[in-house]
């Protein structure tokens, strides 16, 4: 089988299993625990925490159950900690349903939220972001890179503009970390993270971030100072921290990028949806006139697993959010595949793909 | 040194056939169950076999679990998740709850919530009939906890179940000390929410779930995707779900022997501290049997552990959660006044997998010792 959809979750990497099953062996206690087994289990903790954070170039770390929980600690944490402020939040129409249902939730709860709209790139502008900054924006959340079509936001570029002022700047980096070069001179306050997108394991995410104070949304045993309740997790911590080691952007995601673009993009009826200069890693293309689900299913069939737009939102039958967004053309919103590659993707699978690809779509267009 | 660990109610050691299934699952059943390809159904499937285990291990239907982070997240889910959607403002709990029940309703108090904080008899144990006494037509939420993580107190719930029978009170119990231990039937027990976490049966941590009754009320507290029928978001951890199941299917094979062993386990702890004249009481009645709570008058608690710790025993005082602090548990405190010496000299062993009565032996010889040796100071 050849695998994808890397951007949807990633097959773990041996090494990150070994950690992860040593550490459950080896450092089982609990790290509030004041014995040796949770000193032990606690020395773990804080050395993958110190580690986590140098890595990310960001000062503080505290670990969650994955992205979708870092997003909303970010969020509702910065929210309801600086609602004194201001209750003023700034997004974009194309974030992670993670974002956007949580500023719902503030929305419900009287604060305001402008989502900035996006060009056919899926770009937002940065003269638009100006002009919607109030006095009272207390927030900026937008992603780095976006999860259905690739588009990378400019973050350095806004955490510059935001840098003196009062409002913070959260960054969703789920599909950025391990892919993208950070600019260590422009990171933002808060940056999220989750382990399974960079072939760790599911059940685990980081938010990391600067001279921010937050508001827990998890309350129990005062963890993670305060800031997240329950046992922490060392495994998936320890875990954690090898995958981001071991994570290292390929050079080689950029020429099968270029190549598959190329390859479809001569299909008369196929329509490259994921913007040139966008993370090399996702690809994502449209069928005039089908539905995407036809070609996963064909492509399924030749053994090689793509998804519809997202997998989050994959299973309903409405256009995703982004595609609307983007406002690609009508005849080929439903007919939208994402390729995505990960570490264990290599050259053949690109060229089996694209062998897969012609006799799965003369066989539709043949019907 | 061979290190001898009781404290298996803080965290326990992860199973190793668990391990086994974990890192198995981890190599293949990789797929994001929301993605509709081979790989994402294959992790749907492992995803729903999983659920059928939970459901079935508290005589539950497989829609009724909600798959959480932990006990932590599942107790926030069942408090903050009835409030969210019930009118009314009053709660009602018991003052000898976990942490993440406490402060939850601590929060809701904040927000203009009433907290009834039911008391606790001398042993660590709620009167069902002061739950009837608190009801209040406003009332929404009654959350009690089965079995007590500090002392081991079983609580009556299925007494209180019975009494909320036909009410439109929501009933949560937190099980997470309990499950694995004791036969739960959420149908005996009529609970509406009931609350669990995989790391206290020898599974992994980072992982729970949380029973929601067919019909119950909640909203949900994590926000982004549709997972878990919408009810909690966030990618599921397929193969932390799959560890979990397996260290389910273990623990439900061997409760009845555990059962026993512990019990044994506890009973000659008890015998040779005894036998070798130490002055303690034990704390708690109507016990779960992996945990045994004494009192030993005229020890400092701190140092008492430290020494433990250095002879190679692995205890606790209070829970861990609660451990890093001098002040008294508050359990004891709801037990005995805040006053009382009980309140400061307790010292909590729990047992789980991989003991030998030899180690209990052991361990039972060093605590006698060492409170002899700080008994004197």
């Amino acid at each position: 089988m050849i695998y994808l959809d890397n951007s949807a979750t990633t097959k773990p990497k041996k090494e990150i299993l070994e950690t992860f099953v040593k550490a459950n062996e080896q450092f089982y206690g609990n790290p509030a625990s004041l014995h040796q087994m949770g000193n032990a289990a606690e020395d773990l903790l804080e050395k993958a925490r110190a580690q986590i954070a140098d890595l990310l170039h960001m000062k503080h770390v505290v670990f969650t159950s994955g992205g979708t929980e870092a997003n909303n600690l970010a969020i509702l944490g910065a929210a309801y900690r600086y609602q004194q402020r201001g209750k003023h939040i700034i997004t974009a129409v194309t974030e992670h349903p993670s974002v956007l249902n949580s500023l719902k939730v503030l929305e419900e709860q009287g604060f305001e939220i402008t989502r900035l709209s996006v060009d056919r790139t899926g770009d937002i502008s940065i003269d638009e972001l100006k002009s919607a900054l109030r006095n009272d924006t207390i927030l900026v959340s937008l992603m780095h890179v976006n999860n259905e079509i690739g588009t990378i936001h400019p973050i350095a570029d806004i955490a510059r503009l935001l840098k003196n002022g009062r409002t913070l700047f959260h960054v969703d980096a789920v599909q950025s970390i391990g892919k993208l070069v950070f600019d260590k001179t422009a990171m933002p306050d808060l940056l999220s993270m989750s382990a399974h997108k960079i072939h760790g394991l599911k059940g685990s995410g980081v938010l990391a971030f600067n001279d921010v104070e937050l508001k827990a949304i998890q309350f129990g045993g005062g963890q993670e100072a305060g800031l997240r309740s329950g046992t922490v997790s060392v495994p998936h911590a320890a875990a954690l921290a090898k995958a981001l080691r071991l994570a290292e952007a390929n050079p080689m995601y950029e020429k099968w990028n270029n190549d598959l673009r190329n390859f479809l993009g001569n299909y008369s009826d196929v329509m490259v949806v994921s913007p040139i200069g966008g993370a090399s890693h996702i690809l994502s293309v449209a069928a005039k006139g089908l539905k995407g689900e036809i070609l996963v299913s064909g492509l399924q069939k030749e053994g090689i697993v793509v998804s519809t737009s997202s997998a989050c939102s994959s299973k309903s039958s409405e256009t995703s959010h982004v595609i609307e967004a983007i406002r690609l053309p009508r005849a080929y919103k439903d007919g939208v595949i994402r390729i995505s590659f990960g570490t264990f993707t290599t050259k053949k699978d690109i060229q089996h793909f694209k062998k897969a690809f012609e006799r799965v779509y003369r066989l539709i267009k043949g019907a | 040194m061979n290190r001898i660990y009781l404290d298996h109610a803080a965290t326990s050691p992860v199973h190793p056939e668990v391990v086994e299934a974990f890192a198995g699952a981890l190599g293949t059943v990789y797929g994001n169950p929301s993605s509709i390809h081979s790989s994402g159904r294959t992790a749907r499937k492992a995803l729903d076999d999983a659920r059928r285990v939970f459901a079935e291990s508290i005589n539950a239907g497989d829609a009724e679990i909600i798959i959480t982070s932990g006990g932590t997240e599942a107790d926030n889910l069942a408090i903050f998740g009835t409030a969210a959607k019930k009118q009314g403002k009053h709660i009602i709990t018991s003052a000898i709850e976990h942490h993440a029940v406490l402060h939850a309703c601590a929060k809701l108090e904040r927000e203009g919530y009433e907290v009834t904080y039911l008391p606790v008899d001398v042993n660590g144990r709620v009167e069902a009939e002061d739950v009837k006494k608190a009801l209040r037509d406003d009332t929404i939420l009654v959350t009690v906890m089965l079995g007590n993580n500090e002392v081991g107190t079983m609580q009556p719930i299925a007494e209180i179940g019975e009494l909320l029978k036909g009410t439109d009170v929501t009933f949560h119990t937190d099980a997470v000390q309990a499950y694995g231990i004791l036969p739960i039937d959420v149908e005996t027990l009529n609970v509406d929410l009931l609350s669990v976490s995989a790391h206290k049966l020898n599974g992994p941590k980072g992982i729970g779930f949380l029973y929601q009754r067919k019909g119950t009320q909640l909203a949900p507290q994590l926000i982004g995707g549709e997972q878990e029928r919408k009810r909690r978001a966030g990618t599921e951890n397929v193969p932390g779900v799959i560890a979990f199941a397996k260290a389910v299917a273990i623990s439900l094979e061997e409760k009845e022997e555990k059962w026993a062993l512990y019990n044994g386990f506890k009973e000659m702890f008890k015998a040779i501290l005894e036998g070798e004249g130490v002055n303690f009481y034990e704390n708690g009645s109507h016990q779960m049997p992996h945990i045994l709570n004494l009192s030993i008058p005229g020890i400092d608690i701190e140092s008492f552990l430290v020494n433990l710790d250095l002879a190679g025993i692995s205890a606790s005082s209070g829970s861990a959660c609660t451990a890093g602090s001098i002040d008294p548990s508050h359990v004891l405190v709801a037990m005995y006044g805040e006053k009382a010496e009980q309140s400061r000299n307790s010292i909590r062993f729990s047992f789980g997998i991989g003991l030998t009565e030899q180690d209990i032996i052991q361990a039972a010889e060093k605590t006698a010792q060492i409170s002899k040796r700080l008994a004197l100071k």
